[in-house]
């Protein structure tokens, strides 16, 4: 084998080896969005961020327009701050945008929703989001359903306690959990 | 009772003795590293030998193992009404253990092994002993370029592997099973991190090849001059780089990814 064919094959070697990783940075992962280190932040406090994290997405509409930044605890205030990066291309949202947390699906992750709301003066950069609203925690949903459910039961059940046939009503009783 | 003993003890110290000779090895090869940069043409003709002759295998299986995980991936993902997460899947579990991980394993069974069969037919036939008495340092002229070579080469065949295994999960999953495109790679975009991941799974690679490559050259330079020492050593560092390779993997990921 001569030298001449040898170095050329190692050369393809080491730059198909390159390509591969080139590959790998732009196409795989998200290199080429994390590029474009452009854009503005903005910050939203919430009560509760349930399981928002670094990285997720912040969408208008469902188009996604930038990612949550940073999220921080405000012990003064006690709430969580959350920054946001949003596109340079994605700029002018009105001063009264809300921000809500969602999530995609049953069991998906979750995503910061904004809505544009009908102001004149824009967001600028580093500007705060007044209106929010928190992520839904499962358990406070349920707990709340429940406590919902037996104030229904409690409401149906007095005026027949109250009522001439309350004997009737108390016999019935034992059916209601 | 002593006899026992003995034994025991003795086979300690051989162990142990192995050991200390191996890093000594290790020390002297690095030592002589830096006066590589004065001869690239040696490391250039290692490298085809340990790199580019080991692309096929890497190439060939690191396609039907993407292709594999596609299918297998889709079968479960499917279930959950979840198939566009296939690309998430197959890139992740291909960048940070499968590439590094398995492309370490076959290069030590296609390049490790031939080193040390190389090598050890070299002190067989008395040529490292030659060497010696021509004044020429045999780590320096034999050991050091391969060293490089495996050095330099695994991280870039991992990545091939990768890259290859990503392509084959993207025709069997796109091609043949008719996830959707665009979301197939968005979603992958989205959730594979180019400094925790991709190269957390290059770092690996690298340490990987720098284990297998010592444990290569230091069997095959320890090896008993017969032929039966040199097939033994050539059997030790098959099994003592894939033991160490996924050892350190699980050391590695731990490390990287545990917190």
């Amino acid at each position: 084998m001569n030298t001449r064919t040898v170095e050329i094959a190692v050369g393809l070697f080491v730059a198909i080896g390159i390509a591969a990783l080139f590959m790998l940075a732009m196409k795989v992962s998200n290199l080429s969005t994390l590029g474009n280190s452009g854009g503005y932040r903005i910050t939203a406090t919430f009560e509760n961020i349930g399981g928002l994290k670094v990285r997720s997405p912040v969408t208008v509409s469902g188009v996604r327009v930038g990612r949550v930044d940073k999220i921080d605890y405000d012990l003064h205030t006690f709430q969580a701050v959350v920054t946001m990066k949003i596109e340079d291309q994605y700029k002018g949202f009105p001063e009264d945008t809300s921000a809500s947390i969602f999530t995609a699906g049953l069991l998906g992750e979750q995503y910061v929703a904004l809505e544009p709301g009908g102001s004149m003066t824009s967001l600028k950069d580093g500007g705060r989001i007044q209106l929010t609203q928190s992520a839904l925690v499962m358990e406070q949903i349920i707990g709340q359903f429940l406590y919902s459910m037996a104030a229904d039961k409690k409401a149906d059940k007095q005026p027949d306690a109250s009522g001439p046939e309350a004997g009737q009503s108390d016999g019935k009783l034992p059916d209601i959990p | 009772m002593t006899g026992l003993l003995q034994r025991l003890g003795h086979a300690a110290l051989g162990y142990f003795r192995r050991l200390g000779r191996g890093n000594l090895f290790l020390l002297q090869t690095l030592a002589s590293l830096p006066g590589m940069l004065l001869r690239p043409v040696l490391v250039i003709r290692q490298m085809w030998s340990v790199g580019v002759l080991t692309i096929v295998i890497i190439v060939v299986s690191g396609l039907f193992v993407g292709m594999v995980m596609g299918l297998q991936g889709y079968n479960t993902l499917v279930d959950f009404g979840a198939e566009e997460s296939l690309g998430v899947l197959v890139a992740l579990s291909l960048v940070r253990e499968l590439g590094p991980v398995v492309a370490a394993l076959l290069f030590a069974g296609r390049a490790g092994s031939a080193l040390t069969a190389e090598i050890g037919l070299m002190k067989a036939t008395e040529q490292l002993s030659g060497m010696e008495m021509m004044a020429v340092d045999p780590v320096q002229r034999v050991i050091a370029p391969r060293f490089l070579a495996a050095f330099l080469s695994m991280p870039l065949l991992a990545a091939i592997f990768s890259a290859v295994g990503v392509f084959g999960g993207y025709l069997v999953g796109v091609g043949l099973l008719g996830v959707d495109d665009g979301a197939f790679w968005s979603q992958m975009q989205d959730k594979v991190d180019f400094y925790d991941d991709v190269m957390n799974g290059v770092i690996k690679s690298i340490v990987f090849g720098f284990v297998v490559g010592w444990i290569a050259l230091y069997e095959g330079y320890d090896a008993v001059p017969t032929a039966e020492g040199v097939s033994q050593a050539t059997t030790r560092t098959v099994v003592h780089s894939a033991l160490v390779v996924l050892g350190l993997d699980f050391v590695l990921t731990a490390l990287m990814f545990g917190g």
